[in-house]
């Protein structure tokens, strides 16, 4: 395998775990990781030696990952990025209990789904903001506002529902 | 305390993503000591860090799925498209382009030109730099927090007195370094990383010929170096960047690697 091909491999466990965090569905992301590669060596031409496979192979999936919300109709509101329609997850929990909750995929799902995508790839993917304004293709300004709110969001879903790690109860 | 900048929501999420200076971080520390409802954010958002990788980090140990990985070797018409890799690069074009750069003379005793090998050496050098910064989990074979450990190491190997360079002042930090083998030969790499996760590297072997030489400067793909023999050395500073700022860090490589 040459480097370029390694460097591509290297990525695949790193797809694979944000797409598995975006999506719950470990079916649906194992696809959209498959997607991304496929796209990836069509454009493979385009990739710039030197530059930063990471992002650019996350900017892949993610853009993917819209196109097929988008091919179901089904494209979070650009008007209204509170609000999440994601196609490609599965239905929403029932409002939560106490126990559903402590799932933190669960408590990820309830964030909308521009605000998830940050969260992931800062918190877990480690990405630096630039690079998930790269990816997301959106300004850093958004990217730390969307930071910002998923965040918060999610430290209030996780605390209204007794996390036990977390005392402070609204 | 004097009154020092405000601390935003920006900061405490730079300071939970471990995104800020030294400097910075005491800054925001100093703060959070006397603001309880920011320091509580804080260690929130850092559970959430460290619940997310409980959550998702048992992915990474899984095996590649083999569909997955045959998608990206089964299918070489994309490599074939590709240019052909920097290795294999002709080094007559090197040759070529080291020629017509060079001329910046660092001292007074000035050998021939690194010819075919010294274009050779930073072909392999720029390789080198392309393949270990895009590395996530393994950039390094030795981390900084190592450091006197990885310098006796390979100071051992190539039977040379190295140090790392100290590039603070560049805004670069020591990320480690590792041992590489240039055809026979032992070679080192010792990676930096600033603030912005731009990273650089700095490369020496044991050099083909003796004599010391001018830096020179060669560009290509987005990624240049200065490279330059000294008392039977070779060595080598690979960075996407342009080449004022990077002489200006060449210099202190230079003068932080050059035999005493």
């Amino acid at each position: 395998m040459d480097d370029i091909h390694r460097l591509i491999v290297d990525q695949i466990p790193h797809l694979r775990r944000y797409a598995r965090a975006l999506l719950r569905n470990p079916d649906a992301a194992d696809d959209l990781v498959q997607e991304c590669l496929t796209r990836a060596m069509d454009r493979l031409h385009l990739w710039k030696p030197g530059s930063n496979m990471r992002a650019w192979l996350f900017s892949i999936l993610h853009n993917q990952h819209v196109n097929a919300a988008r091919r179901l109709n089904r494209r979070p509101d650009k008007a209204d990025p509170e609000r999440d329609h994601d196609a490609l997850r599965p239905a929403p929990p029932e409002q939560g209990s106490r126990h559903e909750v402590r799932d933190l995929g669960r408590a990820l799902e309830q964030l909308p789904e521009e605000q998830r995508q940050v969260v992931l790839l800062v918190g877990l993917e480690g990405l630096s903001y630039q690079e998930t304004a790269e990816v997301l293709d959106v300004p850093s300004g958004t990217v730390m506002s969307r930071l910002n709110r998923g965040r918060q969001l999610l430290r209030e879903i996780m605390e209204q529902n007794g996390t036990p790690n977390l005392r402070r109860v609204k | 305390m004097t009154a020092p900048d405000p601390v935003t929501q920006e900061d405490l999420h730079a300071y939970v993503d471990g995104r800020l200076e030294p400097a910075d971080e005491l800054r925001i520390e100093a703060w959070l000591a006397e603001h309880p409802e920011d320091a509580a954010a804080v260690h929130a958002y850092r559970l959430q860090n460290s619940r997310l990788h409980d959550e998702f980090d048992s992915i990474l140990d899984q095996a590649i799925p083999p569909e997955m990985e045959a998608i990206v070797t089964g299918r070489p018409r994309g490599a074939a498209r590709l240019p052909r890799p920097w290795m294999n690069m002709a080094a007559s074009i090197l040759l070529l382009l080291a020629g017509g750069m060079g001329g910046w003379l660092l001292h007074g005793t000035q050998g021939p030109p690194p010819q075919g090998p010294a274009g050779t050496f930073a072909d392999v050098a720029m390789g080198a730099h392309r393949v270990f910064v895009a590395e996530v989990r393994h950039p390094v074979e030795v981390p900084a927090t190592q450091e006197a450990h990885l310098v006796a190491w390979l100071s051992k190997r190539l039977g040379t007195k190295l140090r790392a360079p100290d590039l603070t002042d560049a805004g670069f930090s020591l990320v480690g370094g590792r041992l590489l083998a240039e055809g026979d030969l032992p070679a080192a790499q010792f990676m930096y990383e600033d603030s912005g996760g731009q990273r650089l590297t700095v490369y020496v072997r044991a050099a083909d010929e003796t004599g010391d030489t001018a830096f020179r400067f060669v560009a290509k793909d987005n990624v240049s170096a200065f490279y330059w023999m000294e008392r039977a050395f070779a060595y080598a500073l690979v960075a996407p960047m342009e080449r004022t700022r990077l002489m200006a860090i060449a210099h202190k490589v230079y003068g932080d690697l050059s035999p005493r």
